[in-house]
């Protein structure tokens, strides 16, 4: 390992201590604000570190032009969404950045797929790729579909429609065989397959779900996206992005516990869906 | 199984176990930014859009590059200022 490396690293292993420790200063509301900013300061780090890390690296100027275009839209789009919008509206922000995170970890799988399919992919890839694509395809659809329910685009009732768990039965098989195929034979085509299976399960999972529930299933949605965040990290071999998808992956999962204890409901309850909200007649 | 991703797995596993304590006994005030929090945490991915940004060699992957680092970046930036709006009220 070079010394550049050696520095790299370390930064890294830094902006995760950085991760654990914002996460657990926003515990209680007197260091909250303070939590976040040292969360940031890690994020701030890991991206520094990336830059160097790639500069050093001398790729082609095409990709870094491109990601740096692709990250002043994001950038711009993210902060005036942030600032410009309602505090009511507050919620479905937040699931609107979670569905652009699972999105983005999806296709940094299927791009790095994609790279690798000329040639024999490893079971390992596979494994991970598939795990992040299905993850992070679902997260996407699911998240807008519940942004869309808190912001009234989408009903707010539940959306019961006939036949429902036999679509979304149907979208289930349709990954798995997807996945299974892609072990035996590697394949951009099919997992591209798998992707528009698992954005429709989405779709599906969420709007039989009623709009008062909506905070438990953004925080369950976030929770995805961190372990379809893992995932990419095993697929890229990125320690950086293991932990903190690891992180927010359990953490997520604790945090929407405390959530649905917190309105009386348990979380498969939720999911089942078909519970009244404030808006709309209770349909179950 | 390869050392490497023994290394990445028992580090996944201990990251799950830190996810799993690090949070306790939160007032339910806090569980909006706490998830929102959470949230920009997993914009690490944008770490991920460089590395394959890099890579990319051929025209559809530079597209999904550009895409997923609008996404990644949209999830960095805005994650963390909506966090910040919504600390802003527990000031005093």
């Amino acid at each position: 390992m070079t010394a550049t490396e050696t520095v790299i690293r370390l930064g890294y292993l830094l902006a995760a201590v950085a991760f654990v420790l914002g996460l657990h200063l926003m515990n209680s509301p007197a260091t909250a604000r303070r939590g976040n900013l040292v969360s940031a300061g890690g994020m701030a780090l890991a991206v520094v570190l990336t830059v160097w890390h790639l500069a050093t690296d001398r790729p082609g100027a095409t990709g870094p032009l491109v990601l740096a275009a692709g990250v002043l839209v994001g950038g711009v789009a993210g902060a005036l969404l942030a600032r410009r919008v309602a505090m009511t509206a507050m919620p479905q922000l937040v699931s609107l950045f979670n569905a652009v995170g699972g999105g983005a970890a999806a296709l940094v799988a299927v791009a790095e797929y994609a790279r690798l399919a000329g040639g024999p992919v490893g079971v390992r890839t596979t494994l991970t790729t598939v795990l992040d694509v299905v993850i992070g395809a679902t997260t996407f659809t699911g998240s807008l579909v519940a942004a869309g329910k808190l912001q009234g685009w989408v009903t707010g009732s539940p959306v019961l429609f006939p036949g429902r768990r036999a679509v979304g039965l149907t979208l289930v098989a349709v990954v798995l065989a997807g996945a299974v195929w892609l072990f035996v034979a590697p394949s951009v085509a099919v997992l591209v397959v798998v992707i528009v299976a698992a954005a429709a399960f989405g779709v599906v999972m969420v709007l039989p779900i009623g709009g008062a529930d909506m905070p438990v299933v953004i925080s369950l949605l976030n929770a995805f996206t961190g372990t379809a965040v893992a995932m990419a990290g095993f697929v890229l071999d990125s320690t950086a992005l293991i932990i903190a998808g690891a992180l927010v992956g359990a953490s997520g999962t604790i945090l929407t516990k405390l959530m649905a204890d917190a309105m009386n409901r348990s979380v498969v309850s939720v999911l089942v869906g078909g519970f009244g909200t404030g808006d709309g007649p209770a349909a179950a | 199984m390869s050392v490497a991703l023994l290394t990445d797995l028992t580090v996944f596993v201990l990251a799950v176990l830190v996810g799993f304590e690090v949070i306790s006994k939160v007032p339910a005030t806090l569980h909006t930014p706490l998830m929102s929090g959470a949230n920009s945490i997993h914009g690490i991915i944008l770490i991920g859009v460089m590395i394959i940004a890099g890579e990319a060699r051929t025209v559809p992957e530079y597209a999904l590059v550009a895409v997923a680092a609008a996404f990644a970046t949209a999830n960095v930036v805005g994650g963390y200022l909506v966090t910040d709006r919504m600390l802003e009220m527990f000031r005093r």
